[in-house]
């Protein structure tokens, strides 16, 4: 990958015109019968200005020596990076290659909702051989990124970053400008991925407990987990044990780098483009100041490590004086890691941490009161469906149901509760410019996350997509609601909204909650967001952990017009 | 200290108001005295002006014909929709003192995650012959709790007599991990019989794993055509140690201990079998 340097973008060669009109490797063949073609390449190019071509094809991929098949914007995973300019209109000319629908998703943009992406929500998709124009104003800045809404083809390689330019002046200083953007590399088709899950619970999970683990759990521990039926090892869905983590589509041993001088101040625009990970990130010996979270600006805040959720994205200040950074992405269950190195001259590296001990649930992560100190299940029910209010559907589709759920919008993230350095949580963001409207919400909407992990069944309120896909979330034109999230499973889940931003109610005033679009809500706990309903139009709502959502978490969101 | 410095420089350039880096710190204490954002604690339904009906925004755009496929195929893939599933629980040649005899136990679905049709075939049989005892079930099962399922459908006995059952019972996972199959069979000559299966996986390592399983056999009457005894019949209890190689595909050995008693045991001394057998095993487990 090439810096993007502050002043002046530097162009890698051969970027999209040459690819956008017909690529080899995106001759229409069928997606899973030939592996051959011309191999997608690894990292991105830049594409911008007015008029800007895409195409979306297939072809052989492989990362440290493991064969893959994929689907890439322009012949690359990620795809290119869009740089655009706030207050410019954008024609973005999508040609579909495959030979199944296709769609682009504009992740965090405000946008007409009928150029959200999202076909079945916001439009019919794009067929095969079809061109598809998105054309929108851009009304933001900041570090987004897009991906596609089709199937699971996001799992494959169809995602890629999107950075905006803001109108006037960065509030930040740097002297460089550089992306890193996290996903996975499998070789398995995201199909059986979908398949393992419903079929054999725990099925890539390599850090059971077992009778030869050295897991901190006493015999009474492990008999209160197996009697619930829950796993305490549950962290990832998906792990190590198939996926390579990526860095700018580079696995851990193919030295993915950033060049920087000593004493330059860095802008490193962190985008969890994961299907299904979460990341802890750390610069060892680096000190992170975070100045974004999913492209708005917040005020800088001084950390040591942070947890990104699956498609946050979080803008970071850096300052390297040594010779060698590791930056350390951990998947959040530390199956496995991505890589990239800060180096003052090519091939520079500093150590690579020894991995941390995979991490375990709680009875927190249950919903019961850590206040309790009770590490049985005495009097405890798992399942106490009276606790659900009226609205959620009771069924075989929860397993689970909170008993005391708090919020912990303060919660740094599984794996990160007992480090000994500085954590990001939520608590900790403010916004730095202040939000538009500040009124306090007309009503509260209470939205249950719910789940049964041994059938693979995801939902909000009881129900899976497939159940509710005609019934809508409905809000005014305009109104003003703050949006209760109440999570009755063991998961941790990142909860997006297609179209508008929220603000986290974090404890901070209504004029400087964060705006995000997107919330980690902690295995049995709550958060809150207020919601200004401004933008007409049908959105997707899900979790954005994509087996998640095709297992049901997803919900349509309906806001009138004026 | 060497941190303190950028972090001046961009708080310069932020807004009086977003100063404190550390703005949001212990707010989580101060929002428990005066709530710095505060809102209704308490549901309520939207107001009349959030409309009602199905989202159609995407039709007055695109047209409802053209929207039609891609909705339809977003409601297909977004929850319930069906998967096959293949097991061979048990596929296993049991070596005994008198004659080998070889054994299966598979079972499937096709199906939704609430919504199946399964099917079951489990025999047995000495190295050579044909079965001693053979039976298909197919049968459809519907979640009725998050780990279980109530299954009923038809059971057909294909070994000895021609035998054909209806056939209700549960299928889940019992606390403390036990996978249960319980059922009840009725067979077309008003005969009732019950069997009963458990089985609990205890990793030793990742891959290597322990599977005692016990099952039994008990029937409301005697049915001398068949050599059922009213009562327990058959109880089997053994263990299964096996290797995945990969999750889908594991061998294994184990051993194994099955009794005939009360009534059971009679009918098989009449018919000169014995009461009890003691068998090594070596098969695999598969699934796909």
């Amino acid at each position: 990958m090439s810096p993007i340097s502050r002043r002046g973008f530097v162009r890698a060669a051969g970027a999209a015109a040459g690819f956008a009109a017909m690529p080899a490797w995106a001759q229409g063949h069928s997606l899973h019968a030939t592996k051959g073609g011309t191999p997608i390449r690894v990292g991105f190019d830049e594409v911008r200005g007015a008029v800007i071509d895409l195409a979306v094809g297939h072809g052989p991929r492989m990362v440290q020596g493991r064969k893959g098949h994929g689907v890439a914007v322009n012949g690359s995973v990620p795809g290119p990076l869009i740089r655009l300019r706030e207050g410019q209109n954008v024609r973005l000319n999508v040609t579909n290659h495959l030979s199944e629908d296709t769609s682009i998703h504009w992740h965090g943009l405000l946008v007409p909702f009928h150029m959200d992406g999202v076909p079945g929500i916001s439009f019919p998709g794009i067929a095969p051989g079809q061109t598809f124009a998105y054309e929108f104003p851009v009304r933001q800045s900041g570090t987004y990124w897009y991906h596609s809404h089709s199937g699971l083809q996001e799992q494959q390689g169809h995602y890629g970053p999107l950075v905006i330019d803001p109108a006037g002046a960065e509030p930040a200083e740097y002297d460089r400008d550089y992306i890193l953007l996290l996903s996975e590399f499998t070789p398995l088709h995201p199909h059986r991925i979908m398949d393992r899950l419903r079929k054999g619970e725990g099925y890539f999970n390599y850090q059971q407990t077992a009778w030869a683990d050295d897991y901190p759990l006493s015999a009474a521990d492990r008999r209160m987990w197996a009697e619930m039926r829950m796993p305490a090892t549950d962290i990832a869905d998906v792990t190590g044990s198939t996926y390579t983590y990526l860095a700018n589509g580079r696995g851990p041993k193919e030295g993915m780098e950033f060049a920087f001088n000593p004493g330059e101040r860095i802008r490193l625009r962190v985008i969890n483009g994961a299907a299904q990970t979460f990341f802890n990130l750390r610069i060892p010996g680096l000190p992170m100041t975070v100045i974004a979270s999913d492209g708005q600006n917040v005020a800088p805040v001084e950390v040591d490590e942070f947890q990104i959720g699956t498609a946050e994205t979080y803008d970071i200040i850096i300052q390297p004086t040594a010779e060698a950074y590791t930056i350390v992405a951990e998947s959040m269950d530390r199956s496995g890691l991505a890589i990239a190195t800060l180096a003052s001259r090519p091939g520079a590296r500093a150590a690579i941490p020894p991995p941390r001990k995979p991490p375990l649930l709680d009875m927190g992560d249950m919903g019961m009161n850590h206040g309790d100190g009770a590490h049985s299940m005495d009097g405890m029910k798992m399942r106490d469906t009276l606790l659900l209010p009226p609205d959620v559907t009771v069924g075989p589709g929860i397993d689970m149901v909170s008993m005391a759920p708090v919020d912990k919008l303060g919660d740094p993230g599984l794996g990160l509760r007992d480090v000994e350095h500085r954590v990001l949580n939520y608590r900790m963001l403010a916004a730095l410019e202040p939000n538009a409207d500040t009124r306090e919400p007309s009503r509260l909407l209470e939205l249950h996350l719910t789940g049964n992990m041994e059938r693979y069944m995801w939902s909000f309120d009881g129900e899976m997509y497939s159940a509710v896909h005609d019934k809508p979330i409905r809000f005014a034109h305009d109104e003003r609601v703050r949006v209760k999230l109440v999570n009755n499973t063991m998961m941790a889940h990142p909860i997006h909204l297609h179209g508008m931003f929220f603000t986290l109610v974090n404890g901070e005033s209504p004029a400087h909650q964060p705006r995000k679009s997107v919330v980690i809500v902690q295995p049995g706990a709550s958060a809150q967001f207020d919601l200004t309903a401004d933008a007409p139009g049908d959105w997707a709502f899900h979790c954005h952990l994509l087996y998640h959502m095709h297992g049901g978490m997803m919900q349509t969101v309906t806001v009138m017009g004026p | 200290m060497r941190t303190l410095l950028p972090l001046l420089v961009l708080t310069a350039a932020t807004p009086l108001a977003a100063q404190d880096p550390h703005a949001g710190h212990d707010m989580g204490e101060a929002a428990e005295q005066a709530d710095p954002s505060p809102g209704p604690t308490m549901e309520t339904p939207p107001p009349p002006e959030a409309g009602e009906g199905p989202p159609r925004a995407a039709d007055a755009i695109w047209g409802a014909e053209a929207m039609t496929a891609s909705r339809e195929d977003l409601r297909k893939m977004h929850g319930d929709f069906p998967v096959f599933w293949f097991q061979g629980d048990r596929i296993e040649t049991q070596i005994r003192n008198r004659a080998d005899t070889y054994l299966w136990d598979i079972q499937g679905y096709y199906g939704g995650p609430t919504d199946r049709l399964w099917f079951k075939t489990e025999g047995e049989g000495e190295w050579g012959d044909a079965p001693e005892d053979a039976e298909l079930q197919a049968l459809y099962a519907k979640a009725i709790r998050p780990f279980w399922d109530i299954q009923a459908g038809v059971r057909h006995d294909i070994a000895g007599p021609d035998t054909t059952h209806a056939v209700i019972g549960i299928q889940g996972l019992a606390p403390y991990m036990f996978e249960v199959d319980a059922a009840l069979f009725l067979s077309h000559r008003g005969d009732l019989t019950a069997r009963i299966e458990a089985e609990i996986d205890q990793r030793i390592t990742q891959r290597l794993i322990l599977q005692p399983r016990v099952e039994a056999n008990l029937s409301a009457q005697s049915i001398p055509l068949l050599g059922i005894g009213a009562g327990l019949d058959q109880i089997e209890v053994g263990g299964r140690l096996r290797y995945e190689l990969r999750r889908e595909f594991a061998p294994y050995i184990g051993i194994e201990q099955s009794w005939r008693t009360g009534a059971g045991a009679d009918f098989a001394r009449a018919r000169g079998e014995g009461t009890s057998a003691t068998s090594l095993i070596a098969g695999i487990r598969f699934w796909f």
